[in-house]
């Protein structure tokens, strides 16, 4: 099990505990019954790896999911955290009354492609408006894995499905969906690009608002042969790094040495730093326009953008805007929430 | 001004008589035209003068221009249920005013907008014509809120004709419209306008229907089931609600947002005790309520057949999880577009059963405002008590009509929270502890809730054990299934038990609940005085039944079950859930027409039953 950090930043001391005194292993979940090799496994990985290096307390994350192999991860990551597995589709849903609930919590929420694009669409569309503090990962492998292969809507056209049926309808691309919704943190990897799924989930980590990310996660049982535009092969080849993603947490020193010329940085909500470094374009992910232009380009010429594509660091979340008191809603004595009898008295003498 | 049609003979003939605070008046507008105020300025009017009376409304599921039906009871003996004929016909509406007229028995009374000229359409029947739009234009300037106004010029008139005092009248009125003293100065001209009129040209007509004080209505309140409702989730300490909007619902949340941030917000900061959300459908209003009480909130949502419909998958899951949620289901006839504004007691069947799986739930069934109160206290406290789903099964009669009541009483119970970990149970059961394990022999499990001091378990559907683990094997999933059923056996304790009014000798027995409970006590009354037929009732007030219910059947030679749906739903409960050596003592009482039931059709059919 890897615990690399980008290279530019210093590692959480070389001792085996993280800034909790907390081990890698308390991260883990129970051991998970997914085919040997889907990507799903990987990104199980890189979300423990993720919360170890960020120091989360893992009392307070709340897994949830819908249905699917995607959506069984929950259950091997983060025994300490509550977990969720609710129906197909309704994860957003499930997670915003909990988050309702309980304000001071930090939401995990992990789907899959069929989970979010087809029967759960819907309540995708609404939590990306409502810019839920969540992370919300979809693990995207362009088909139904646990009903055994069928097509998702975000399998590409012409992509071939094993029993050799040819996908003949557009796919969805839920990243541009997501930024054109509302969420503030848009992301796209693919489940074989450690590096860079890690910096990623970080620097969502410390992000306030609905973090979509969106990584492509073959699948090896059903869709992982030539033809499949979500295989291993293809995301490989045709993997276009938005530039190298770098996060540096709050708690660490940014001592470090970047080239300003070459880099964007942006200012997490909890003072964490995020750095892009550039390839040949200038690429700025606060800018909409040019997020969405980018991945127009891309999956014109059959190539994933992947890295963060977008992000609005201090746009207002749902729980804020609710305004509720302080302490979480779940746990406010009666006293605050049942009214004094005088109320009672007035209320009735209003009707009478 | 045109004068008043007179139709002297029948006037003649039927003016020795009056009718004095026993009578139904029905107010035939269309919708839209702002009769809501008038008609409530009248309710309250004749209830301030301490006579009886409910108010109901039939309304089309349309913005404006489609004919609408309000009818008031006044009963001197406290009949609030709904009356079928009608005595005092208000016929404002074109559309239906020669059908209206043509259904009215003769002797009956009808006021009608002059132009109309319906009492050319029958000679038994006594009217009153006015001319409201030359009324209207003397007192009404602005000519755009002459059509509002109008119907203050109809309760003038009433008052007059039914002895109704102006004075209560005005005072009704400036309890609607106190607040703006421009809307309240101009209705008044109105109402008094209407009045003189009818002194001036109604002198001479019989006057046989008349309110006379009483001092029957003396503490009491005027609410809608769902304001009660409302009212009765703020005091039961509801922090998250999430719903979808839905005619006969929707005034619940609504009344319930404007509550809440009355008196559960802090009026300086803005700072909420409770988060409402308008989700973007039932299916979402449901998984935030489940996702809220899994959390740890008290968590609720409000909606009608067709919601309850969309929740269905979510709601096994709430079961099989153990998931608390309340559910306020207000019911009304079938699928949209038609009839959802008419009345029903059509999802009790499928709200017992709802989901796929292995289901049953808990439904509590008011029949009363203060029960639309009470229940939702109970509601959170059992679905939290039971870690289940719970709905209230409410309906359209309930909900949206104005009903008279005792004022509620003020909650002294604690709320309960149910079996949650706290510090020291957590020590007291260790590693022992299983999310779904029988540790007290009462099928309820103890719950650990997120960010409390219990520890952390993975919560998914049917495949689990004891200790909340992923497993699919068979013994697993029917011990967890057994359990389940003895947390049911345990619910029939703790839900509302029947009210049982027993008389000595009577070998029929009715059984009812919900909205029915009116029709049926005053259906009782006629049973027992024009057929010498006693009988003994009980009202069931939830399910899963209590023994006492199989006691009461055991008890009677013939059981009448009264409801509202036509496929004898609460029956069909009973037949699946009472000794099989019962059934034949069953027989049903149906009434599925979308309008309330009344005591009438309850009383022929149980004549005719007992005839045959
Ligand atoms: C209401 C409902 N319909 C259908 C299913 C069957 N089902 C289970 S998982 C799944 C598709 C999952 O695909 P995806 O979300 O892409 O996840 P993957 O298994 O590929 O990770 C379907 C259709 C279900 N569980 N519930
Ligand atoms: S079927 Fe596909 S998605 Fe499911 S576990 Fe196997 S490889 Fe992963």
């Amino acid at each position: 099990m890897s615990t690399e950090t980008p290279s530019s930043v210093p590692a959480p001391a070389a001792s085996k505990t993280n800034r909790l005194g907390l081990e890698l292993a308390t991260y883990r979940g129970s051991k998970t019954t997914l085919c040997a090799g889907c990507g799903h496994n990987a990104i199980t990985e890189r979300i423990i790896d993720a919360c170890y290096q960020m120091g989360v307390d893992a009392k307070k994350v709340l897994k949830f999911s819908g249905i699917g192999c995607s959506s069984k991860s929950p259950a091997y990551f983060l025994n300490a955290s509550h977990g969720f597995n609710s129906v197909h589709g309704r994860m957003p849903s499930v997670a915003t009354g909990a988050m309702l609930a309980n304000k001071t919590m930090t939401a995990l929420g992990v789907s899959g492609d069929g989970d979010t694009g087809a029967i759960g669409v819907g309540q995708f569309v609404h939590l990306m408006r409502r810019n839920l503090p969540i992370i919300y990962i979809i693990e995207d492998n362009g088909c139904y894995g646990l009903t055994k292969g069928q097509f998702s809507p975000t399998a590409d056209v012409g992509s071939k499905a094993k029993k050799g049926v040819v996908n003949e309808l557009p796919p969805i691309d839920t990243c541009a969906m997501a930024m054109e919704l509302g969420a503030s943190f848009v992301a796209r990897s693919f489940s074989g690009d450690k590096k860079q799924l890690l910096s990623i989930l970080k620097a969502a980590i410390a992000h306030r608002g609905t973090c979509m990310i969106d990584v492509i996660s073959p699948c090896v049982t059903f869709n992982d042969h030539e033809g499949s535009t979500k295989s291993y092969a293809y995301a490989k080849d045709h993997d276009e790094e938005l530039g190298e993603v770098t996060f540096v947490p709050f708690f660490e020193d940014i001592s470090v040495d970047y080239e300003p010329g070459s880099t964007t940085e942006v200012t997490m909500h909890d003072g964490s730093h995020l750095f892009l470094k550039k390839t040949a374009e200038d690429y700025n992910p606060t800018d909409k326009l040019a997020a969405h232009r980018l991945l127009h380009e891309t999956a014109s010429r059959g190539e994933f953008a992947t890295g963060i594509i977008y992000i609005e660091p201090d746009k207002e979340d749902f729980l804020t805007s609710l305004n509720t008191v302080d302490i979480p809603l779940a746990f406010l004595p009666t006293d605050q929430v049942r009214p004094p009898k005088a109320v009672l008295d007035e209320l009735m003498d209003e009707l009478k | 001004m045109s004068s008043p049609s007179v139709s002297a003979a029948p006037a003649e003939s039927l003016s020795s008589h009056h009718v004095v605070n026993d009578f139904s008046i029905s107010v035939a507008t269309v919708n839209g035209s702002g009769s809501q105020t008038a008609n409530l300025v009248l309710l309250r009017a004749i209830f301030q003068m301490g006579v009886p009376i409910s108010g109901k409304n039939m309304f089309p599921s349309n913005i404006a221009g489609l004919p609408t039906w309000y009818t008031i009871r006044v009963n001197h003996k406290g009949y609030i249920g709904r009356k079928r004929d009608v005595d005092f016909l208000v016929a404002m509406n074109a559309e239906t005013a020669r059908e209206d007229v043509m259904s009215l028995a003769p002797g009956r009374v009808v006021l009608y907008d002059a132009p109309l000229k319906l009492s050319e359409l029958r000679d038994d029947l006594i009217f009153y014509s006015v001319p409201f739009d030359e009324i209207v234009r003397d007192v009404c300037p602005n000519a755009k809120l002459r059509r509002l106004v109008k119907n203050m010029i109809y309760d003038g008139v009433l008052s007059h004709l039914l002895s109704i005092d102006l004075g209560e009248m005005v005072k009704a009125l400036s309890a609607q419209l106190g607040r703006k003293p421009k809307a309240m100065a101009l209705n008044q001209t109105a109402l008094e306008a209407g009045a003189k009129y009818a002194q001036e040209h109604f002198a001479d007509i019989a006057h046989p229907y008349r309110i006379q004080r009483m001092n029957k209505t003396e503490g009491q309140i005027l609410v809608d089931g769902n304001a009660a409702a409302a009212m009765g989730c703020m005091f039961a300490g509801c922090t998250v609600v999430a719903w979808y909007p839905i005619t006969p619902s929707s005034s619940l949340p609504e009344s319930l947002i404007s509550y809440m941030r009355k008196y559960r917000m802090d009026q300086e900061t803005g700072k909420a005790t409770f988060a409402i959300v308008q989700a973007e459908d039932e299916i979402a209003a449901l998984g935030m309520v489940m996702g809220a009480s899994w959390a740890g909130a008290r968590a609720m949502t409000s909606t009608s057949g067709p919601g309850v419909s969309l929740m269905s998958e979510l709601a096994g899951l709430a079961y099989y999880a153990e998931v608390p949620a309340v559910v306020f289901d207000i019911q009304r006839v079938g699928p949209s577009t038609g009839l959802p504004t008419r009345t029903a007691q059509s999802d009790i069947l499928s709200t017992a059963v709802h989901s796929h799986g292995d289901t049953k739930h808990v439904l509590l069934l008011p029949a009363s405002m203060a029960e639309c109160f009470d229940m939702a206290g109970d509601a959170f406290d059992l679905s939290e008590r039971l870690q289940t789903i719970v709905y209230v099964m409410s309906d359209l009669d309930l909900g949206m009509n104005t009903w008279m009541s005792e004022p509620f009483t003020y909650p002294t119970k604690p709320l309960d929270r149910g079996k949650v970990l706290d510090e020291a149970k957590t020590r007291e059961l260790g590693a022992s502890w299983g999310r779904y394990k029988d540790e007290d022999g009462d099928g309820i499990p103890w719950r650990s809730v997120p960010d409390g001091p219990g520890p952390a378990y993975f919560t998914r559907g049917s495949g689990h054990n004891a200790m909340a683990q992923y497993s699919e094997r068979a013994e697993d999933y029917v011990s967890n299934l057994d359990r389940l059923a003895k947390k049911y056996e345990t619910a029939k304790g703790l839900v509302p038990q029947p009210i049982e009014d027993s008389v000595a000798g009577a070998k029929v027995g009715i059984i009812a609940y919900g909205s029915s409970h009116w029709a049926v006590e005053e259906s009782r009354d006629q049973l027992r005085d024009t057929s010498a037929l006693p009988t003994s009732y009980l009202r069931v007030r939830a399910y899963p039944f209590p023994d006492s219910v199989e006691d009461f059947v055991r008890r009677h030679d013939r059981v009448y079950v009264v409801e509202q749906n036509r496929d004898a739903q609460m029956l069909s409960l009973c037949r699946m859930d009472l000794d099989p050596a019962l059934q034949t003592r069953l027989r049903s009482v149906l009434h599925y027409s979308g309008l309330p039931i009344d005591a009438g059709s309850i009383t022929e059919s149980i004549v005719a039953q007992e005839k045959s």
